[in-house]
């Protein structure tokens, strides 16, 4: 008991490292099978359907597959590095969940041995520098893996990478300097917070009013920050590292079974940082769109409101389900999905807490839906457009509005 | 003994082993890695004395800008292992009684300097980046932006170089 409430600290952080982790690599799962379903609309096709309703258990099929699949090393390979890339990769991706916060208060009338429980692994105050620190390093895990396979394409996509993510940092990280000098702190907390100043959405950065003054929209920060977000993630239209047509797979066309998977989960996760990153710095993190005024407060059964129609639904739809096993599963989580959004009617102290974290999870998955609709409908850009869009597009304009808002800000006052 | 003392050691010793490999690595690429767990491992120390600021620009600049252009120049170049010469069997003999002279050096300036390393004066000083950044716009405005000058003047050397061969 003794030993507990001593190291309470440090016994809650594991186990909210062990949570965050589970939640992530599950999400990061259902990632791929919402997107492989929504680019298969985009392009009339049905997607993941035969292994489980709906595809559903389609992510675990593919995590079998993975682990089952034979593992060779190419032959000449730097074997040191050849293993070490694909795991230097997904540990800074998951590193970075860590200092997301997830929600303001702690979990009321609950202290895990004196310690009260946040919704966030750490909450340092230069959170966003941080998250900077593992975007720097993140090069590495696929530069790496490019020259360790000891082959041609991989060594040409590792290259490409290196310079596309050296290119587009510099704009990521010039284009959230305006919302810096807006909340005048690195921590991602306090940036959310700097946006409650002014009723509902009005107050996000997008916006930018701050209660006083002229608004000082964001809304260049925003495409610049978005736009190079996605080429630092490599994901399409600027995945010319695995380009298909000309470089196979790029960096990781040598890499199989488990290895490849952890280069795939750390390109999802790192989808997941840039979301909640977009939802914290521009669109108002955990808060509500709606002003907090008694008017409003039947926005708060939102949760309620969303749940038990989507589980109406999802019965409905399971009824009419093809096979045995939909007609059993989909009505169980139809089932499931009304009793929690009951039980947020009925519960109102829980109802207000999740209040924060229904925005912000809301948030991110909008912004997932952007990341996906880019990939299904826009096509590749070629090397040399990737570069002039880098340098002659994104790094002035995101200078150019570093200046402005430094402008603006100075002329409203804090 | 404190948590923060093991994590020092062991920061250390990640420091120490990290250099040491970067000396004794035959392989460009792998010494280059050594020096990015030696700059990972400095990030690490500051971050322990409370420079949390340093530590954050140590990794971006030096572990992610710095170094990422190093693995990236020896990936094109495509350096192999590096070869012994006679000369650099001699630089290697030559070496040690340098190295350790210079060690002697840095050691006795630590030893009189004592106090003041055991126990930094101002711990958490540096951890706001508001007074480290008016430290820099007030007291050291003018040696601050002369280092931007300078980084200014490169920037444009190198375009100047780059663009030699269209004329």
């Amino acid at each position: 008991m003794n030993f507990l409430t001593q190291n309470a600290f440090w016994i809650l952080s594991i186990i909210k490292i062990l949570l965050l982790l589970f939640i992530v690599l599950t999400v990061n799962a259902y990632l791929t099978w919402f997107e492989r379903k929504l680019v298969a609309h985009i392009q009339s096709r049905w997607g993941p359907h035969r292994v489980g309703p709906h595809g559903l258990l389609q992510p675990a099929a593919d995590g079998l597959k993975f682990l089952f699949k034979e593992d060779p090393t190419p032959a000449g390979a730097d074997k040191l590095v050849y293993y070490l890339a694909p795991f230097l990769a997904l540990a800074l991706a998951l590193t970075a969940i860590a200092v997301i916060p997830f929600g303001p208060k702690p979990i009321p009338f609950f202290n895990f041995f004196g310690q009260p429980v946040y919704l966030w692994v750490a909450n340092p105050d230069i959170s966003l520098l941080i998250l900077f620190a593992i975007t720097a390093l993140s090069v590495y895990g696929v530069a790496l893996a490019g020259w360790a396979s000891n082959s041609k394409y991989p060594l040409l996509g590792g290259l490409r990478s290196s310079a596309q993510m050296i290119s587009y940092e510099l704009a990521l990280t010039m284009s959230v300097v305006g919302v810096l000098l807006m909340s005048n702190s690195f921590s991602l907390s306090q940036i959310i917070n700097a946006q409650s100043y002014a009723p509902g959405v009005l107050g996000w950065n997008i916006i930018g009013f701050s209660g006083r003054g002229f608004p000082v929209p964001q809304v260049l920060g925003f495409l610049c920050f978005f736009i190079a977000a996605i080429a630092e993630t490599n994901r399409a239209p600027f995945d010319l590292p695995e380009a298909e047509s000309e470089l196979v797979a790029g960096f990781h066309t040598e890499y199989a079974s488990f290895k490849f998977a952890m280069f795939f989960i750390a390109e999802y996760t790192a989808m997941i940082t840039v979301s909640c990153l977009v939802a914290i710095l521009f669109f108002g993190g955990w808060l509500s769109p709606f002003p907090a005024t008694a008017f409003w407060q039947f926005t708060h059964y939102l949760p309620s409101v969303t749940l038990i129609p989507f589980g109406l639904w999802v019965i409905w739809d399971g009824i009419h389900y093809e096979t045995i096993v939909g007609k059993l599963v989909l009505p169980v989580i139809g089932f499931v999905m009304i009793v929690l959004g009951s039980a947020l009617i009925a519960l109102p102290a829980v109802n207000e807490f999740i209040q924060p974290t229904f925005w912000l999870l809301a948030k991110i998955f909008v912004v997932l839906f952007f990341y996906v609709w880019a990939r299904g409908t826009l096509p590749r850009l070629r090397y040399d457009q990737l570069m002039n869009m880098g340098w002659k597009v994104l790094l002035p304009v995101s200078i150019a509005n570093v200046i402005l808002t430094a402008g603006a800000v100075l002329l409203r006052g804090h | 003994m404190s948590a923060s003392l093991i994590i020092f050691f062991l920061l250390a010793a990640l420091a120490i082993l990290g250099a040491a490999s970067l000396i004794f690595q035959r392989h460009p690429i792998h010494a280059a890695l050594s020096l990015i767990v030696v700059m990972v491992a400095l990030a690490g120390l500051y971050l322990l004395m409370g420079a949390e600021f340093v530590a954050a620009v140590q990794i971006i600049v030096y572990g992610g800008a710095i170094m990422v252009l190093f693995v990236f120049v020896i990936m094109l170049l495509n350096a192999g292992v590096e070869e012994r010469t006679n000369f650099s069997k001699m630089a290697s003999i030559a070496g040690w009684p340098l190295a350790l002279a210079l060690t002697g050096v840095l050691a006795a300036a630590m030893v009189r300097a004592g106090p003041t390393v055991a126990n930094p004066a101002n711990p958490g000083m540096l951890s706001d980046t508001a007074t480290l950044s008016t430290l820099l716009f007030t007291d050291f405005v003018y040696p601050f932006e002369l280092t931007s000058f300078l980084v200014l003047v490169a920037i444009l050397g190198a375009m100047v170089l780059a663009q030699r061969e269209q004329k």
